[in-house]
C-alpha cells in the first residue's frame, strides 16, 4: 500500500493547496498590477506599488469612481516574466478585475499583452520600451516615454546649437543598449551624423580609452552617452580629466541627484533631457505641469517618507488616466473604457502631457522632456526648450 | 492477482502519476489552474532530470537554468531567424544541450569531488551573459517573441491545451526515468552513490556513467525550457538565471533527493506556494522561505522520502 498511500496523500494535499488559493466576490471595481516589487527591478516597482497604494486610497475617501470603491490587486512578479504571465492570469481568470495598471519592466509588460488581449481588458503598462505600443495593440496603453524620444530631444537640442556631428559612448546594460539602438535608428531623420561609437560594461571603472579614441576623432562636434547607474558618472568624470571641451550630453537615466554626487563638479555643464517631476520646484509658474507635479511630491514624499522617482510618477499617470477614462464612461465596462482610454485628450501628468488616438496609445510628445544643465551642482532649465 | 502482486508491478507509480494527471482538471475552475498545473509538470520534468543527476549519480548541477535556457532560446531563434519549425527546434535544443553538457562534463567528472558544481555555476552564468548581451539575436535583456507550436497543422494555443502537453510529456519522462533507473546503468549508478570504491572495484567506469547521466539530465532540462518558452509565447534571459537554478536545486532537495516521484512534489510545492502566500503580502517571501526552513527541519531527506518512512513506521 506504501506507494498507492503516500500518492494519495500528496495530491490530497495538492489539491486542498489549489483549491484555498483566493475567491474574494465584491461590487467593488477591481483594478490589478502586476509590478516588480522585489528583485533586480525593484526600483521601479516598489515606488509604482506604493503610488497606486496611497492613490486608490484617496480615491476611495472622497466615494471611488462612479459610486463604487476601487479595489486594488498587487501582484510582485519580482522581475520575471515568467511569474508576470501566471500572475496576469490569475488576475483575469480568478479575481476578474475590470482594468489593469501596470508592468514594470519592458520583459514582463511584453509576456503580459497576450494575456489581456484575449479577455479583451485594458491595460496601462508602466514600462519604457517602444515596443509595448509598436505595432499598437487594441487593449494595450503605457504612460512612460520612450527613450527614442530622450533621443530626439537631445538631437533637437544640438541642432538649435547647430551641431551635426557626434560621438556616442553607451553603456551595454538594458537602459544603455535600448537607447542606443534607439539614437542609432532616429539619428538620419534628426539630420545629425554619429561619427564614431565606443561602448562600456556596466562594472567597468575607467572609460579613458574609448573617450581618447572620441577625442581624437576628426569632426566630432558633440558627445553622447546613454547609461544608466554608475557608468554615466564615471564616464563624466574621465571626460574632465581628459580635459574635452565638447558639449557633453548625458541620458535620462541619469536623472537623479546621485548622479550629480557621484561625478562631483565634472558634471558641471553637463546636459540631459528630463521629465518635469525632477525639477518640479524650477518649473516656471506658468508651467501646467507645475500643479501636478508639486502635488505628486508633496503627497507622495508624505505617505511614503522617500524622494520621488519617475518610475512612481508613471504609476500616479496610469491610474489617473483610468479613472478618468472611467469617469467618461460613466462605468466600469471594459470596452467602454478601453475607448475613453484612447480618447484621452489634455490630461495633464507627470510625464507630460498625454494626448492618445487610436494609432499612439502613449500620447506624449517631446514637450514631456525639458532640457536640463547642471550648475552649481544643481539642476537648471536651458532656455528656450 | 492479488493486490501486492498489483502494487510490485514497476509500472504502478507511472500509471498513478499519469492518473493525477487525468484526474486533477476535473477540480479546475478556471484557465488560470490549468496554467499552474501546466508550469508544475514542465518544472517537474526538468526537476527528475536533475534529480537523477543529483539523487543517483551524487553531482550537484549549480546551472541547470543554463540547459533550460538553450532550450528554450532554440525554439525561439530557430523559427524566428532560420525559419525552422518549432517542434524540430525542440529536438535540436535537447542535442545541442547534451553536447554542451558532454563537453562540460567529460573532464570535470573524471576529478572526484564537487567540481561538477562550480564548473556548471560557471556555465550557466555564461549562457545568462550570451543571452542578455546577444541582443541581435536574442533580443537582449527584453526577451524576445517565441512562435507557436505547431502540431500537424494545429496551432498549440492556450492553458489547458499546455496542460495536456506537459503532462503527457511529464509521463513520459518520468517513465523514462523509472526504466533508467532499472537498467545497468540506473544499477551502476546507484551503487556509485552508494560506494564510488566499491562500484570502481566492480568494473564499473564511474566517469562515464557520470556524465551519460549529466547529459540525459541536461537534456531533460531542455526540453522542459522550450515547453516554458512556447507555452509563454516570450521567453528573457531570466529564465537562463542563476535564481532559476538554485530554485531547480531546492525542488530537488524539497521533493525529496532519488525520489523521481519527489520530483513531481518539489516542484508542485515551489510552483504553487508562491501563489498561495500572495494573500500575505509583505509577508510573502519571509513566508516562503519559513514554510521551506520547516520542510527541511521535520523532513530532512526530502518530502517523499521521508513521508514514505513515517508512513511506513506508522503502519507497523
Amino acid at each position: 500500500m506504501r506507494t498507492l498511500q503516500r500518492v494519495t496523500v500528496t495530491a490530497a494535499i495538492g489539491l486542498a493547496v489549489l483549491l484555498s488559493a483566493g475567491h474574494q466576490a465584491s461590487a467593488q471595481t477591481k483594478i490589478g498590477a502586476v509590478l516588480s516589487v522585489t528583485g533586480p527591478a525593484s526600483f521601479l516597482g516598489d515606488p509604482e506599488k506604493k503610488t497606486l497604494e496611497i492613490y486608490v486610497d484617496e480615491i476611495n475617501a472622497k466615494g471611488g469612481v462612479n459610486g463604487q470603491k476601487l479595489q486594488l490587486i498587487v501582484y510582485d512578479d519580482a522581475g520575471n516574466a515568467n511569474n508576470a504571465r501566471t500572475f496576469a492570469t490569475r488576475l483575469v481568470e480568478e479575481d476578474k478585475i475590470d482594468a489593469m495598471v501596470g508592468g514594470s519592466t519592458t520583459g514582463s509588460t511584453l509576456a503580459m499583452i497576450p494575456v489581456f488581449e484575449d479577455a479583451k481588458i485594458p491595460f496601462i503598462s508602466l514600462a519604457g520600451a517602444i515596443q509595448i505600443i509598436e505595432p499598437v495593440h487594441k487593449w494595450v496603453f503605457k504612460t512612460p516615454h520612450t527613450d527614442k524620444m530622450a533621443c530626439e530631444k537631445i538631437f533637437a537640442d544640438l541642432k538649435h546649437r547647430n551641431l551635426t556631428t557626434i560621438a556616442m559612448i553607451s553603456g551595454t546594460d538594458a537602459f544603455g543598449k535600448s537607447m542606443r539602438d534607439q539614437c542609432v535608428a532616429v539619428a538620419p531623420q534628426a539630420g545629425i551624423k554619429i561619427a564614431t561609437e565606443e561602448s562600456y560594461g556596466p562594472r567597468d571603472s575607467d572609460m579613458t580609452p574609448q573617450l581618447t579614441k572620441i577625442h581624437n576623432t576628426a569632426g566630432v562636434q558633440a558627445v553622447v552617452n546613454p547609461g544608466f547607474g554608475q557608468g554615466p558618472a564615471i564616464v563624466t568624470r574621465n571626460y574632465r580629466q581628459l580635459g574635452i571641451k565638447l558639449p557633453f550630453y548625458q541620458s535620462h537615466g541619469v536623472a537623479s541627484k546621485q548622479f550629480i554626487e557621484l561625478a562631483g563638479p565634472a558634471a558641471e555643464g553637463v546636459r540631459l533631457p528630463a521629465a518635469a517631476l525632477l525639477i518640479a520646484d524650477k518649473l516656471p509658474n506658468k508651467d501646467p505641469q507645475k500643479p501636478v507635479v508639486v502635488n505628486y511630491t508633496r503627497t507622495y514624499q508624505q505617505k511614503s517618507g522617500q524622494a520621488v522617482s519617475t518610475f512612481g510618477g508613471h504609476a500616479y499617470d496610469g491610474l489617473m488616466i483610468l479613472v478618468q477614462a472611467m469617469q467618461r464612461a460613466k462605468s466600469a465596462d471594459k470596452s467602454k473604457v478601453r475607448d475613453e482610454i484612447e480618447k484621452t485628450k489634455g490630461y495633464i501628468g507627470t510625464g507630460g502631457i498625454v494626448n492618445m488616438s487610436p494609432t499612439d496609445h502613449m500620447g506624449l510628445d517631446l514637450s514631456a522632456f525639458h532640457m536640463l544643465e547642471i550648475k552649481g551642482g544643481d539642476w537648471t532649465l536651458v532656455p528656450g526648450t | 492477482m492479488s493486490l501486492r502482486a498489483l502494487l510490485e508491478i514497476r509500472l504502478l507509480p507511472a500509471i498513478l502519476v499519469a492518473a493525477i494527471v487525468i484526474i486533477l482538471p476535473l477540480f479546475f475552475p478556471s484557465a488560470y489552474y490549468y496554467r499552474i498545473g501546466a508550469l508544475v509538470f514542465i518544472f517537474a520534468l526538468a526537476v527528475v532530470g536533475l534529480n537523477l543527476l543529483m539523487g543517483f549519480a551524487g553531482q550537484v548541477s549549480l546551472g541547470h537554468a543554463g540547459f533550460l535556457g538553450i532550450g528554450a532560446y532554440s525554439v525561439a531563434i530557430g523559427p524566428v531567424h532560420f525559419g525552422a519549425p518549432s517542434w524540430l527546434c525542440l529536438f535540436v535544443g535537447a542535442i545541442l544541450s547534451g553536447a554542451v553538457a558532454f563537453a562540460v562534463g567529460r573532464p570535470i567528472l573524471k576529478l572526484k569531488g564537487h567540481y561538477l558544481a562550480v564548473a556548471t555555476l560557471g556555465f550557466g552564468l555564461l549562457v545568462a551573459i550570451v543571452l542578455t548581451n546577444e541582443a541581435g539575436w536574442t533580443g537582449g535583456p527584453d526577451g524576445m517573441n517565441v512562435p507557436a507550436l505547431t502540431l500537424f497543422g494545429w496551432r498549440v494555443h492556450g492553458s489547458d491545451a499546455w496542460y495536456w502537453i506537459a503532462g503527457a510529456t511529464f509521463v513520459g519522462g518520468f517513465l523514462l526515468a523509472l526504466n533508467l533507473m532499472e537498467s545497468p546503468t540506473g544499477r551502476a549508478l546507484q551503487a556509485i552513490h552508494d560506494s564510488e570504491i566499491a562500484a570502481r572495484v566492480l568494473g564499473i567506469d564511474v566517469a562515464r556513467k557520470k556524465l551519460t547521466i549529466f547529459i540525459i539530465s541536461a537534456m531533460y532540462a531542455s526540453v522542459a525550457g522550450s515547453f516554458l518558452a512556447l507555452f509563454n509565447g516570450l521567453i528573457t534571459p531570466d529564465v537562463a538565471g542563476f535564481l532559476g537554478s538554485i530554485e531547480l536545486v531546492a525542488m530537488v532537495v524539497l521533493g525529496g533527493m532519488g525520489s523521481i516521484f519527489g520530483s513531481l512534489v518539489g516542484a508542485a510545492v515551489l510552483v504553487v506556494l508562491p501563489q498561495v502566500l500572495t494573500i500575505f503580502h509583505e509577508y510573502e517571501q519571509a513566508l516562503l522561505g519559513l514554510i521551506v526552513m520547516v520542510f527541511m527541519i521535520f523532513l530532512r531527506q526530502g518530502i517523499v522520502p521521508s513521508v514514505t518512512v513515517a508512513l511506513a513506521g506508522w503502519r507497523k
